[in-house]
């Protein structure tokens, strides 16, 4: 397996610290430059976990917090695969996930919107990507909610998505949106990428090929992490 | 136009947002039952090898005022310096030490923790030795791409003297923002390491 320093990020793909319409990004952002530092043994490696780390409901939201029934809201299945640059597999990824419910309401300890709690809905899930790459949540598609950034601002419908690949330099927490959305093109979060393109690769199609009839919609949202040089030790550098 | 290189643009990151706690932190958020305990949030066993230490800190804003929404992540080799990772090569690395942690921090103090064992020192590209460190990682809402940065040791002079990273770095007066003073605290080892984001005092943060 290929185990060398990853290819750099391109930083311009990627949303830069400071993006005042996102106005907590303000007083949150470096105004330093970055560092540059090529990868060390500390970079290259990463905490990996295994199924052991799981449970039998974890990648099942729809379940992993049901007390009396099913929670209330569209039954969506998300899926796809974790690749690197070279679109190669990333098996063994773990990845996290956290989302609000039907209503857009978290449960979290810190949050106030009107919109109820669904007692049969927790809101996290986890999974590890299998050997090519794959992996697939059931969840209920969360609505759109407000938040005190511009008066009336609302996010899209969106899932958290935090992901390990087998490096630190790997990580990653990112947002998938639903396609069709028309709030995507109006969020200041969504516009902290600079890209129009880059921003289409956080929105994931409908899929009616894996929808299972009668149950649920599927929407397929694939994941691209750093891509690896093949050595682990690269030759001295003069001067070094 | 020239050939495609064929390669594929990394999935874009984006904050992490109030209610990363949910995901990666339920038990701490009030979620309980779905995860039986959260991921990173126990860093020891007794086996462990090493010193046991404690690492204690805060993220602050350009205003100065202390996040309580933070999660800081850590990363980490053994006492031997050897990474609990399947793309180590130098040998085995303690069985009984994953070198992952992960604080979401107090929730009104904005105080992380890691209870942990100081690293041994891990070789630079050319097997020179880097000083000991704990590589550090840090999102919140509004913190559009996580921060990386590193935590070394106020007791480890000479080594810190002589890390490839920082002896190559150009301010010299930023160094200390990467230091953290060791201290005694309820009979252990103490590092106090506070995290500036923004401002006179801001933390180093690498492009790795």
């Amino acid at each position: 397996m290929s185990a060398g320093s990853f290819y750099q990020r391109d930083r311009r793909w990627h949303p830069p610290a400071l993006s005042p319409a996102y106005k907590t990004s303000v007083t949150r952002s470096p105004q330093r430059a970055l560092v540059a530092l090529d990868n060390t043994l500390s970079e290259m490696t990463g905490p990996v976990f295994g199924q052991e780390t799981l449970g039998p409901l974890d990648d099942d939201m729809i379940r992993n917090f049901a007390k009396d029934g099913d929670p209330i809201g569209p039954r969506i299945i998300v899926h796809g695969r974790v690749l690197d640059e070279d679109a190669r597999p990333v098996p063994g990824a773990l990845i996290e996930v956290w989302q609000a419910n039907a209503g857009g309401r978290y449960r979290h300890k810190k949050e106030t919107y009107l919109a109820p709690l669904d007692p049969n809905f927790g809101g996290c899930g986890r999974t590890l990507s299998a050997e090519d790459g794959s992996y697939r949540f059931r969840t209920i598609m969360p609505g759109p909610y407000p938040w005190p950034n511009g008066p009336n601002d609302w996010r899209p419908a969106h899932i958290h998505f935090s992901i390990f690949g087998h490096g630190f330099a790997q990580r990653l927490i990112t947002q998938m949106y639903f396609e069709g959305d028309p709030l995507i093109w109006k969020c200041p979060i969504v516009s902290t990428i600079p890209d129009r393109a880059a921003i289409e690769r956080l929105i994931a199609p409908l899929d009616l090929a894996n929808t299972v009839p009668m149950d649920a919609r599927a929407y397929k949202f694939d994941i691209v992490l750093r891509g690896r040089r093949s050595t682990l030790f690269e030759n001295r550098m003069e001067g070094n | 136009m020239v050939q495609s290189l064929d390669r594929l643009k990394e999935s874009p990151s984006q904050t992490a947002g109030p209610y990363v706690h949910i995901g990666c932190t339920p038990n701490v958020c009030g979620i309980e039952g779905v995860f039986p305990r959260d991921l990173g949030a126990m860093m020891l066993q007794p086996e462990t090898r090493g010193e046991r230490i404690r690492i204690i800190g805060r993220v602050f804003d350009g205003v100065g005022i202390a996040l309580k929404d933070a999660l800081v992540e850590v990363w980490q080799a053994d006492a031997d310096g050897l990474y609990p990772s399947p793309q180590e090569t130098r040998g085995k690395a303690d069985p009984h030490f994953t070198g992952f942690g992960r604080s979401a921090g107090d929730m009104t103090s904005g105080e992380f923790t890691f209870d942990t064992i100081k690293p041994g020192a891990v070789p630079f590209k050319n097997s020179r030795p880097q000083a000991p460190h704990i590589t550090l990682w840090i999102v919140a809402r509004g913190i559009n791409i996580g921060l990386h940065t590193r935590l070394y040791f106020g007791d480890e002079e000479t080594a810190n003297a002589a890390d490839p990273i920082l002896s190559r770095i150009e301010h010299r007066s930023r160094v200390p923002t990467l230091i953290a003073p060791r201290a005694m605290e309820d009979g252990r080892p103490t590092y106090r390491h506070d995290i500036v984001l923004q401002g006179e005092k801001e933390t180093i943060f690498f492009d790795i």
